[in-house]
């Protein structure tokens, strides 16, 4: 498996309500030791899953959000979100949470790699994409 | 083609399992190779031998032990997916103390870097699900 691919994971679904994000992000953490090209895109109720201040524990449900913000840690190197999908629920970036992401051979530095991004590039994007992981 | 094909829905609840086993079939019979069929979610109720339909149903996992047999398809069932929704094979009732199995024979359970590897080697993932 010499090989490196990029690999878009399309995360489509709100946080909690379905098993769907919490899974999706299992298999992010754990593909990250196989080193590939990794890029999260978040549409649609997808958006939900980078938002700020999220809070469960009131809903007897694990918090598993914080996560995400290890993820430029495990490899990730893009998280885009819809710029419709955010539009669509009344959100900006600002209410979105920042993930930082640093290449430790070359000490390259990005502060967030979390990014707005409109149709045409998300369309772009997947169709650059090797493998996409649907969720 | 060498392809991977991933499920996401549980068997008769959803249409995706029956599009993800004609695909399969489809694929196998034009002559392609089926890397794996890795299940994911409450795809990996695909895998329990205890289904019991009705008897002019689709038996969707005696469906599934059949084209493995004839294609030595490798069907594996995602261990922590599998865990959560009681999926259990010999070693996982070793390890976690449950007094009972219910694997369908073909089947396998094992960890998502068996999803991850076929994505690798495959030309292409096929993912069913909504």
């Amino acid at each position: 498996m010499s090989d490196i691919k990029k690999f878009m994971y399309l995360n489509r679904r709100a946080p909690y309500g379905t098993i769907y994000a919490w899974e999706s992000l299992e298999v992010v953490l754990i593909g990250a030791a196989f080193d590939q090209e990794v890029s999260l895109m978040f549409t649609d109720d997808g958006v939900y899953q980078l938002i700020k201040g999220s809070d469960t524990s009131e809903s007897d449900m694990k918090n598993f959000m914080p996560t995400y913000r290890t993820l430029g840690d495990y490899g990730c190197r893009h998280m885009y979100v819809d710029k419709a999908s955010l539009e669509a629920r009344g959100l900006t970036q600002d209410d979105l949470i920042e993930v930082a992401w640093e290449d430790f051979e070359t000490e390259e530095e990005v502060d967030n790699i979390v990014e707005v991004v409109d149709a045409e590039q998300v369309a772009t994007l997947l169709a650059e994409s090797e493998v996409v992981f649907s969720f | 083609m060498k392809l991977a094909v991933q499920v996401n829905e549980g068997p008769y609840q959803h249409q995706a399992t029956d599009s993800a086993y004609h695909f399969t079939k489809a694929a196998l019979e034009k002559g392609h190779e089926v890397f794996r069929v890795f299940f994911y979610h409450d795809g990996v109720n695909n895998g329990t031998r205890l289904t019991t339909p009705p008897q002019d149903d689709r038996n969707i996992v005696n469906r599934w032990v059949e084209l493995a047999e004839k294609y030595d398809l490798d069907l594996v069932l995602c261990v922590a997916a599998a865990q959560r929704r009681g999926l259990v094979d010999d070693g996982e009732a070793e390890r976690n103390g449950k007094d009972a199995t219910n694997i369908a024979p073909q089947f396998r359970i094992s960890g998502l870097g068996q999803l991850i590897e076929a994505a690798i080697q495959s030309d292409r993932l096929v993912v069913f699900g909504d």
